[in-house]
């Protein structure tokens, strides 16, 4: 049986409302994060697929941009996360609720 | 295919990237007490990349790079002197700002300049590629200085709101531009935007749109993706805060307007309703929500949310009514100039107020015109230029945005009009209630801060450009129609 793309697609989909259900569910800030990454590796799926379906280059040379940059959002988003475990011992969002208005 | 490059035509960027080396240097070897030399090096650089970008103008050549993927046209310039004069003003009201706190200076700097790179690399992405390393370049350095003073619980809050919806939204955006991509194959706006005209219309196709509108929403804060907003502008350092609200938002506004206009013109049936009610729900809930701000930040938050929607109207009224988008085009890019402008204004007098008062919350500015008078007159010139009174510049965005709406025409038009003329009237409430309390209202307390002292020269020169720039465009409403008209100059390269 050959697997076409748009097995690939309906994967990638459903990656992509894992990661969007876990982001909305999770409270947890590193969890919302890996979700965040699924969310991002499910739009590399869906290129890759789309650029082998289509015989085209564009989409897989997209690819190593988007893991760079996910990677660079890797090292923001940890650093944030630690100052904040610096100042409390939670990385619960909850928890985080100074702002309101 | 031309892979030549022109190095007079990418020399702004290659000034901000020199510059940001040369932050990283003086940072690494300069002793603790000198360096301040970071800030000038920031400054000068944002600066001397005017330079380039002034002969490009004069030129007023169309140069297509990297097989058309980067374009300088005149719209790429006017937006880029946009970006570089506003971080020019951003830099020189940090100056102070940031020495006053106790945290490092040359990674700010650092930070804030790859955000600018980040801007001019978007005014000139001519492809999806490109579009997105831009938008990623703005927002990733933001996300670090929003959270800048680590050891503020709120800045910490502000900078992990930030980080979360913004990835989400990046993530959002991807995803639309990827299925877009699984659908025509292409990945330059010219070939999208063949290939969309010519394809019918999908589910796929739809949801790929709305997809892109939904990650564009965030990064302009349209109502209803606006609520990380007001939380993260008030937890950053203010100086940020301003930078947020105009250079980013402005970034944001044009990656939007390009894929629109440029890349997905065969679709606007989609996202067009998709921006008039972007545009309906953020004027009306941005103002609605200002209305009862108690903190001057945030009620300039929300009122930056509201200005969005006001932006968004000529565009949506356009493609509502199947009008020529190229008007519309011209009249947000006036308005994004000068709401740019006063707002940067706007949040400059707060940083020179909040030096007396020591204090966000409006009522204690009360009476601030009897210890600070030219603080006072600032406040006023650029909050009823926010609300949009003649003579000041605000008042040319309005009619401009108004006249764009009346030539479209159409039922659906004139409902946007209505909305928006109701809100500017609740906008003006709001604006003139900070006013009131600044010049009216006796003061309820002794002022903590030290207002013998003036302001250091840095704050008072972002302060005079604004204001200089404010007035005179309110007078000469023809340099704004200047600069929109070298706007309609767009390349779609590829």
């Amino acid at each position: 049986m050959i697997v076409g793309a748009e097995w690939y697609m309906t994967v990638a989909a459903a990656l992509f409302l894992i990661g969007a259900f876990g982001l909305l569910l999770r409270r947890n800030a590193l969890i919302m994060f890996m979700c965040i990454e699924l969310m991002l590796n499910a739009v590399n799926l869906t290129l890759i697929a789309a650029g082998r379906a289509l015989n085209d280059l564009g989409g897989q040379v997209a690819v190593f941009f988007i893991l760079v940059v996910a990677a660079a959002e890797v090292v923001v988003g940890l650093a944030i996360i630690v100052a904040i475990f610096r100042r409390r011992t939670t990385a619960s969002v909850d928890e985080l609720s100074e702002l309101r208005g | 295919m031309s892979w030549e490059v022109d190095y007079l035509a990418i020399a702004p960027e290659l000034i901000i990237i020199g510059s940001l080396f040369l932050v990283l240097g003086l940072d690494l070897t300069l002793p603790r007490l000198k360096k301040y030399w970071t800030a000038t090096a920031a400054v000068a650089g944002s600066a001397l990349a005017l330079i380039p970008l002034a002969f490009l103008a004069v030129e007023g050549e169309t140069i297509s790079m990297f097989d058309g993927s980067y374009v300088v046209d005149e719209f790429a310039l006017v937006l880029k002197g946009l970006f570089l004069v506003t971080a020019y003003i951003v830099f020189l009201m940090s100056v102070n700002y940031i020495e006053s706190e106790r945290y490092y200076q040359g990674e700010y700097y650092l930070l804030l300049l790859a955000s600018v790179l980040g801007s001019l690399v978007l005014a000139s992405a001519r492809d999806l590629i490109v579009l997105f390393i831009g938008i990623e370049l703005v927002t990733g350095p933001l996300y670090l200085l929003a959270g800048w003073r680590k050891g503020d619980v709120k800045s910490n809050e502000a900078s992990l709101k930030y980080f979360i919806l913004g990835v989400l939204s990046t993530a959002i955006l991807l995803y639309g531009m990827s299925v877009l991509y699984g659908l025509t194959g292409e990945i330059t706006f010219s070939g999208l935007a063949e290939a969309t005209a010519a394809m019918p219309n999908s589910p796929a196709l739809t949801m790929a749109v709305l997809f892109l509108i939904v990650g564009f929403g965030f990064k302009i804060s349209a109502v209803p993706f606006h609520f990380w907003a007001p939380d993260t502008y008030e937890g950053a350092p203010t100086p940020i805060t301003a930078y947020l609200s105009v250079n980013s938002k402005a970034a944001g506004f044009v990656a939007m307007l390009l894929v629109m206009y440029l890349a997905l013109p065969g679709v606007s049936d989609v996202w067009a309703p998709a921006l008039w009610a972007l545009a309906a729900l953020s004027m009306t809930i941005g103002n609605l929500s200002a209305l009862r701000q108690t903190n001057i930040v945030r009620l300039l938050a929300y009122s930056s949310i509201a200005q969005a929607g006001f932006m968004l109207v000529p565009f949506a009224a356009a493609a509502v009514a199947g009008a020529d988008l190229e008007e519309a085009f011209s009249a947000t890019v006036i308005y994004l100039v000068i709401y740019a402008v006063m707002n940067l204004g706007a949040f400059g007098v707060v940083i020179a107020g909040a030096r007396t008062t020591k204090s966000g919350e409006i009522s204690d500015w009360a009476g601030l015109s009897n210890v600070d008078s030219r603080a006072a007159v600032l406040v006023a010139v650029f909050f009823f230029s926010l609300a949009g009174i003649p003579p000041l510049a605000g008042w040319f965005a309005k009619f401009v945005m108004f006249r764009s709406v009346m030539i479209a025409g159409g039922a659906a038009t004139v409902v946007l009009a209505v909305v928006a003329a109701v809100n500017a009237v609740i906008a003006l409430y709001y604006y003139a209630k900070v006013v009131k309390s600044v010049w009216l209202d006796d003061a309820t307390r002794e002022f903590p801060g030290e207002f013998d002292e003036p302001p250091a020269g840095s704050l008072r020169l972002a302060l005079a450009i604004s204001v200089g720039l404010t007035v005179v465009v309110g007078f000469f409403p023809a340099l704004a129609t200047f600069v929109a008209d070298a706007s309609r100059v767009i390349a779609a390269g590829g």
